[in-house]
């Protein structure tokens, strides 16, 4: 069997990186797509002697949409073609600041909704070609009910897990799969400001292992770790006026 | 999306293995090495250092104050498979290295660690800031034996690259300095060559520690690791039993990488210790009889990290945590000492289920402060009950100082400046000389190891 090829948008993100090492340990080619070229830089060197049999990088910032075209094509032939593709780049925005602020509040739905669905647009097409392959987003159990604390970033979310359900039925006749991944609460850079004490706090490593098992089952939506699938259908049910009254 | 400049910090609840306290600190985890002086710098408090924070004291804690989480620098930057040489940033754990360097080739040949404590679940940057040491010592000596050169940043910005031959000084003060002298961005390590990555163990019952004097001497020239286990709560004329392990690589045996997370896990803390009189009298019970074993080829991880396949086993021990203590006394009188300290601790009733002995030999360390020396090692925890455990603790420590011993940083919470200053003060105004005034932690303060800034 030949090597898989995947490629990691957003590759420096602690679920990325750590779902590149899986692959890497298995002797994939990978593609790092990402922002800063020394930290792209030492995330390759560190997976080639992981095991992975190449690894290439394309720098890029993925944050603007504008730019999903070019990075999506770079992408596909660095490493002719691919298997898998993953969209993990996003920005937890301060949800008070976005509340206030038009201008924050539009670049956090730029970052987490626009960039994100416009790379997966720019890889659909390939993939259709392709016949085979799996599109994976991340999106978030935020975007599952829009709460108080979190709305601007859970609702860029929610547009993600929409377009994903959208693209996954578009590309099912071409046996493409399209996978939508929830993450809870995982100990990375992007919580950093949060308290993680707790016992619903994940290891980015425990969710990059849970997306590794959803893309060979060939899964749609991906709770990770699987207990978020029951909170969030508690959350999802609650009635209004109870709803209302909690801080969540 | 990390890779954005130094972090601000975040404050978080943080305890040491022991668990003994959970103090909020100002966590600040740069995820590249670069960020780290910015980091080091951020404001004029004082840092603390922590890996995996296997440290069972406080030698990774700084409460109400700074800490350099050093997780986040954990990739591999270079390794040669035709020399073992290997360089990592300090972050990256010693599992980590056996999953990625040390796979068989077909002949069940690889690389494997020099030195390893008896857990994969630490940095390599904790391991040279500890000196550690395991089952091989008195073939192999301690972890800083094999690190060619290391990376230091110091808080005044300055980066030195020092090892054996370039900058000694530093190099001597950092292999075992806790943290005190700079941080480890990242370390070139020199890996063992092994004829086969499994192993060839066998667990046999001894009766006595002379026995156990003798069947450790027996079996040095032979085996690589060896370890003696002690049922603490014999009494009398089973006082002193135990069951001693040794085990070897046994050529053209195969071993894949470990796994790279533990397939159980304690989930919660349970609101009183598990680990109390009852139960541990019934493990020590059960494990004497059941130990022992016949010559067998195994997986190294059975043999060098028997607890890693539960993850958060230091939670067993309840909401108020646990002690462990490790001394070593010199050589000559090994034997007398080691029979007083486990009389003590068998007197008390604080019952002890990892009870560890094990023979250092003179494999002189690089480290100015390193703990081990050559002599006899004991090990012991025991659950946290308060008063009773920390009267007996200050027994233990009395008794290591009159033997000329010393007791181990990194599993100390309680040891006094004084017996810090009896253990270490033939080094400590060298060391002194190369700590950092940008660094500190709870143990420094606590055994007087402060610098002059």
């Amino acid at each position: 069997m030949t090597a898989k090829r995947i490629a990691l948008f957003g590759a420096t993100s602690a679920i990325a990186a750590a779902l590149a090492r899986i692959y890497a340990s298995e002797g994939a080619e990978l593609v790092l797509i990402g922002r800063s070229t020394e930290a792209l830089e030492q995330l390759a060197t560190d997976l080639k002697i992981r095991g992975a049999a190449d690894c290439k990088t394309v720098v890029t910032d993925l944050g603007d949409a504008g730019n999903a075209d070019n990075a999506a094509g770079k992408a596909w032939s660095a490493a002719g073609g691919l298997d898998a593709a993953v969209i993990a780049f996003g920005a937890l925005p301060d949800q008070a600041k976005a509340a206030a602020d038009s201008g924050a509040m539009i670049r956090a739905i730029d970052v987490n909704f626009t960039a994100p669905a416009a790379l997966a647009s720019a890889l659909a097409g390939r993939f259709e070609s392709a016949g085979s392959g799996t599109i994976v987003i991340l999106s978030s159990i935020a975007g599952d009910r829009g709460r108080a604390s979190n709305y601007v970033y859970g609702s860029a979310k929610a547009g993600l897990q929409a377009f994903a359900s959208g693209l996954r039925h578009r590309l099912y006749k071409a046996k493409v799969n399209v996978l939508d991944v929830r993450p809870g609460f995982v100990i990375s850079p992007m919580t950093a400001g949060l308290d993680r004490s707790g016992p619903l706090w994940s290891r980015p490593e425990r969710v990059a292992a849970d997306i590794r098992r959803a893309i060979d089952a060939g899964k749609g939506v991906l709770y990770t770790p699987w207990w978020w699938f029951w909170i969030m259908l508690v959350i999802r049910a609650l009635p209004r006026f109870v709803f209302h009254r909690s801080s969540l | 999306m990390s890779g954005a400049g130094s972090p601000s910090p975040s404050p978080q609840t943080v305890a040491a293995w022991g668990r003994l306290s959970a103090s909020t600190h100002a966590i600040l985890r740069p995820s590249l090495r670069a960020d780290v002086p910015a980091a080091l710098s951020r404001g004029a408090n004082r840092c603390a250092v922590r890996g995996l924070g296997r440290s069972y004291g406080d030698v990774a804690l700084n409460p109400e104050g700074a800490l350099l989480d050093m997780t986040g620098l954990d990739r591999f930057m270079a390794f040669d498979p035709a020399t073992g040489e290997l360089e990592v940033e300090a972050g990256v754990s010693l599992g980590e290295i056996l999953a990625a360097a040390c796979r068989p080739n077909d002949d069940g040949s690889g690389w494997f660690l020099p030195v390893t404590p008896g857990t994969g679940y630490v940095t390599v940057g904790g391991a040279i800031a500890n000196d550690v040491h395991g089952k091989n010592h008195h073939r192999a000596g301690s972890f800083g034996r094999y690190v060619l050169g290391l990376t230091v940043a110091r808080s005044n910005g300055r980066i030195i690259h020092c090892g054996p031959d370039r900058e000694p000084g530093l190099f001597s003060a950092t292999v075992g300095g806790l943290g005190l002298t700079g941080v480890i961005l990242a370390a070139r390590l020199q890996l063992r060559r092994v004829a086969g990555l499994a192993v060839e163990s066998e667990h046999l019952a001894f009766n006595s520690l002379d026995e156990f004097f003798n069947l450790t001497n027996g079996s040095e020239a032979d085996w690589e690791y060896t370890v003696g286990w002690v049922d603490a709560l014999a009494t009398g004329k089973a006082a002193g039993r135990g069951i001693f392990s040794r085990a070897r690589h046994a050529p053209n045996q195969r071993a894949a990488p470990p796994p790279h997370l533990p397939r159980l896990s304690i989930p919660a803390t349970p609101p009183f210790s598990l680990v109390n009189r009852a139960s541990v009298r019934l493990f020590n019970a059960f494990y004497w009889r059941s130990a022992r074993s016949a010559r067998r080829t195994e997986h190294y991880a059975r043999t060098l990290y028997p607890l890693d396949g539960i993850g958060n086993w230091n939670r067993l021990y309840g909401p108020r945590g646990f002690f462990q203590f490790q001394c070593v006394v010199p050589k000559n009188d090994a034997r007398a000492v080691l029979g007083e300290l486990l009389g003590r601790i068998a007197a008390s009733g604080e019952g002890s289920m990892l009870t560890v002995i094990k023979t250092f030999n003179d494999m002189p360390s690089p480290g100015l402060l390193s703990f081990p020396m050559p002599g006899t090692t004991l090990a012991v925890d025991f659950a946290n009950r308060g008063e009773g455990t920390r009267a007996l603790l200050a027994d233990l420590e009395r008794l290591t100082v009159e033997a000329r011993g010393r007791i181990y940083p990194a599993k100390d919470a309680v040891m006094s400046a004084e017996t810090f200053n009896a253990g270490y003060g033939h080094a400590l105004a060298e060391f002194r000389r190369h700590m950092d005034p940008g660094l500190t932690s709870a143990f420094a303060r606590r055994v007087g190891l402060e610098s002059a800034s």
